[in-house]
């Protein structure tokens, strides 16, 4: 089976690959177009993007969400912005350097043709974006503004307030607006898919649920694209919204996708702190406040005691005797350093005893600096919104006081896997955005994901799929009542029947709140080697609990939410597992993947090129059997591998 | 902190709804209003398990169903009608982002979907807001394919109008102001997006055009007239103001002109 894994990255110079390889790419004439179907799931940024491309291409799309509209896929919520090589700062910005800088922040585990290309086409994200009508921010000459993210060196990042996801999202979903009144897309709000349909072992259509009436559905089509986003709620608390999840993914992984390092979740440094078991989701504070926030913690444990107590405030506390630990142990990047490096770093210092709320797990992020040097009013343009969403949940002033944060479950940089045209393992099935694993390597960077979404929505599956499906224009519509839907449909409902049929004394939150606590003990910012098998063990035995005693409450042919939760956690009880056995093989640490044995002297993390310098692949078996694993090797033609230091 | 609950229960689009009484205890009030409903359905699911209950006469009417998704105030997915104000009592606040420290100990909480003709419920506090969408297809965009644009800076826009244009785009599309306005009218969802448009030089160009066609489609799908009583902005969860209604008007009467 190994040799599913071509990658199909071109030969030649890393800057002239996609342009050759879009030479090579076979298209598809208008009027065959017309003639073939495709299903997109997901309408967040790189669905919504795809769908509205394939549609003015003429194609005929169906586009899927599980919300009432598709304006409000999670997408939305990106805050901070997008990165582009456009060097309008005049910063000695390049394609190169945000190649560079995107391969070195995800810690040497990522493609270099797919980063290039990536950075390649990320300045014609920004002009189609402002051609939409999204209200970048802008300098007052009307020239657009930039900002600074992590691990990255020079101003690369444009942004809309702390909305930036909102009106790219926006943006998309016009783009795709427009194409549904032209009929070339027809839109299915609130409607989940629960199979993929495969057909002489290619992708040709799938089951979905009609969450409103409870109906199960075919749907065909000649090629499937998955936009359905990551799996970061196999957590329960996550910054993703509580309705996503990893289960379209998944179906696809358990009928041949490979699935690659699922082990590597991004866990965001800036989130607001758990105030209690009551909690359901976690709140991200954008990182471009890090920008202008500086993040510490007291020197002192005495005050640290007394913050807990709150017997003085935090402003009390003179500068001397405060830890800016970022600029102390990363000068060069300072409080810019990635993710993965901060989000480490707060826990060190809460470990070592220095957390600064009851629960001594959050520090500090300080804007009296910048308020000093900007003005209120600076800053309340810059973050207003930000600072807002802090006071109402958490009641106190940032413009006052610092704000309290700690690290948060995020994004997932593993996804299915997929080559260079973006299919995945099973022919006539496209993976992109957050759902594929293809750019971030063990680590994202800030502000690439709004640019991964789009970059492949709009630029690059366009002209990837056209290869495949000039294979299919041939082909007649695809039949629905084909024995393999008929089968499909079965099983999903199946499914949905026993899940109603346990009765059982557990409600789903309750079992998804413990599969969230293994994770996040054992899983989560530091892993080890007999954590891991533990977790793997635990994460099993819940399984059976959940369906030997699962409740899930209502019936199939209605509105039911229960449901819904029910059938996304059975799949998030089979998707940790598959993480910590991922975590448990790549016995190295590299970006947000912490392995403890693997630590330099000062607890940065040590990886093995040597022997890891591969994609982990995941084959699935069957039931309860051990997936098989497959290694694409990582060849760095380009890039020099080197420790990533955001030191000196 | 204790509550009582008076919670619209419907059992879909159909059938006839009614007020359920509900008591939830031990509530945080650091809670969101959102967890302290999933706090309020476990108790409901955990009776619907319970046969004793069942057969002593504990009709459950299982979990209350909601919509919801980001629980930061940025899908627009909840809704929900609070003691008479979308949103409910805090300002500037969708109903996520609402926290119980804004209720008082023992307080009595209603709780009702949106209640407006283009948004039918579908169950309990869930309403269908395709409406919406259908209103953004008639002609809520630049029509503008993937490809083929100049360079991001070659279109020059000042800080201020970009500024007023993301005030209008700050949308979020949750239906408030249509729940709140005496006529269920969707003028001020529909100028934001008009106005947010037009203040642009991209989107200057079918801004007349634009205006018309969602109105009329608003119209069509049977949401009242706008009579400016300005409730819609005293709800609208991101201060979106009716400037922008003043903008659509120019903008619509600017078509009619050309009619």
């Amino acid at each position: 089976m190994a040799e599913k894994l071509i990658s199909k990255i071109p030969e030649g110079p890393l800057s002239e690959k996609w342009t050759k390889h879009k030479s090579q790419l076979r298209v598809v004439n208008p009027g065959n177009k017309r003639k073939l179907e495709i299903i997109v799931i997901g309408t967040g940024l790189g669905g919504a993007s795809a769908a509205a491309s394939l549609g003015e291409l003429g194609y005929n799309v169906k586009v899927f969400c599980i919300s009432d509209s598709p304006r409000r896929a999670h997408s939305i919520a990106a805050q901070g912005g997008i990165n582009a090589a456009k060097n309008y700062q005049n910063d000695n910005d390049s394609v190169y350097r945000l190649f560079y800088e995107t391969i070195k922040g995800g810690d040497y585990r990522s493609r270099e043709a797919n980063v290039y290309r990536l950075a390649e086409v990320s300045g014609n994200i920004i002009d189609q974006c402002v051609a939409q009508g999204v209200p970048f921010a802008r300098e007052y000459g009307g020239m657009l503004a930039n900002r600074s993210f992590g691990g990255a060196q020079v101003s690369r990042t444009f942004y809309a307030r702390g909305q930036t996801g909102q009106q790219l999202l926006l943006g998309a979903y016009a783009a795709l607006n427009r194409q549904i009144a032209e009929g070339t897309v027809k839109s299915y709000p609130r409607h989940e898919m629960l199979d993929i349909v495969l057909i002489n072992g290619e992708a040709k259509g799938i089951i979905a649920r009609n969450l409103v009436t409870g109906e199960i559905e075919r749907f065909g089509a000649h090629a499937v694209v998955l936009a359905s986003g990551g799996y970061g709620n196999t957590y329960f608390l996550s910054t993703n919204a509580m309705n996503s999840n990893g289960s379209a993914a998944w179906q696809c992984y358990k009928k041949g996708a490979f699935f690659a390092n699922p082990c590597f979740a991004q866990i965001h440094p800036t989130c607001i702190p758990v105030h209690g078991d009551q909690q359901s989701k976690l709140t991200l504070m954008s990182e471009s406040l890090r920008n202008d926030g500086r993040i510490w913690v007291p020197k002192k444990k005495e005050d640290v005691m007394k913050l807990r107590r709150h017997e003085i405030k935090p402003t009390d506390i003179p500068e001397e005797d405060r830890d800016y630990y970022l600029e102390r142990r990363y000068p060069a990047f300072g409080n810019l350093v990635p993710r993965d490096v901060a989000s480490r770093a707060a826990k060190e210092r809460c470990d070592a005893g220095y957390g600064v709320n009851e629960t001594g797990l959050a520090v500090f992020l300080d804007f009296s600096t910048a308020i000093a040097r900007l003005g209120v009013d600076k800053i309340r343009e810059r973050y207003g919104n930000l600072f807002q969403m802090y006071e109402k949940i958490t009641a106190t002033n940032p413009y006052k006081e610092p704000m309290m944060i700690y690290p948060a479950i995020h994004y997932t940089m593993g996804g299915l896997w997929v080559d260079y045209n973006l299919q995945t393992t099973i022919p006539g099935l496209y993976a992109i955005g957050e759902a594929n694993f293809s750019d971030h390597g063990g680590n994202r960077l800030g502000a690439s994901a709004l640019m991964q979404g789009l970059a492949d929505g709009y630029f690059i599956l366009p002209y990837t799929i056209g290869d495949y499906l000039a294979t299919q224009f041939k082909n007649p519509k695809t039949d629905t009542n084909a024995p393999e839907f008929e089968e499909a449909e079965k099983a999903v409902r199946a499914k949905i029947d026993r899940l109603l049929s346990i009765k059982g004394k557990h409600t789903v939150d309750e079992l998804h709140k413990k599969l969230g606590h293994i994770m996040w003990e054992y899983v989560g910012m530091a892993r080890n080697e007999a954590g891991l098998k533990k977790a793997i063990e635990l994460i099993q035995e819940l399984r059976k609990e959940f369906w030997a005693d699962v409740y899930v409450a209502g019936d199939k042919d209605n509105f039911n939410q229960e449901l819904e939760k029910a059938l996304r956690l059975a799949d998030f009880l089979e998707i940790g597992e598959l993480m910590a056995r991922d975590a448990l093989n790549r016995k190295e640490s590299c970006g947000g993947h912490f392995r403890e044995e693997m630590q330099t002297e000062d607890g940065e993390t040590l990886r093995d090129d040597k022997n890891f310098m591969y994609v982990a692949t995941w084959e699935y078996k069957g039931e309860n059997e051990t997936p098989e694993l497959h290694k694409e090797p990582l060849n760095y033609e380009n890039i020099k591998i080197a420790t990533r230091n955001y030191k000196d | 902190m204790d509550f009582t609950l008076r919670i619209w229960r419907q059992k879909n689009a159909k059938s006839k709804g009614h007020f359920e009484t509900y008591e939830v205890k031990n509530i945080s009030p650091d809670s969101s209003f959102l967890e302290m409903l999933d706090i309020l359905n476990e108790q409901l699911i955990h009776e619907g398990m319970d046969p004793v209950a069942v057969e002593r006469g504990c009709q459950s009417s299982g979990p209350v169903s909601f919509d919801h998704d980001c629980r930061e105030g940025i899908c627009g997915a909840c809704s929900l009608y609070i003691n008479g104000r979308a949103h409910g009592p805090d300002d500037e606040v969708t109903t996520c982002q609402l926290h119980m420290r804004k209720f008082k100990d023992k307080d009595i909480i209603t709780v009702e979907p949106w209640r407006s003709k283009g948004f039918p419920v579908i169950k309990d506090l869930v309403v269908d807001r395709r409406a919406f969408d259908k209103i953004l297809q008639a002609g809520g965009f630049i029509s503008v394919g993937t490809g083929g644009v100049p360079d991001g800076n070659a279109i020059l826009i000042s800080h201020e109008t970009a500024e007023e244009s993301m005030d209008g785009a700050a949308c979020i599309g949750c239906g408030a102001c249509v729940a709140t306005c005496k006529n269920g009218s969707a003028m001020l969802f529909v100028a934001a997006r008009v106005s947010s448009l037009a203040l642009l030089p991209q989107g200057k160009i079918e801004g007349a055009k634009r205006a018309k066609a969602m109105v009329a489609k608003m119209d069509e799908l049977g949401f009242g007239s706008c009579t400016n009583t300005r409730a819609c902005e005293m709800e609208c969860p991101k201060h979106v103001t009716v400037s922008h209604i003043a903008r659509l008007n120019r903008e619509f009467l600017s078509a009619k002109f050309k009619d």
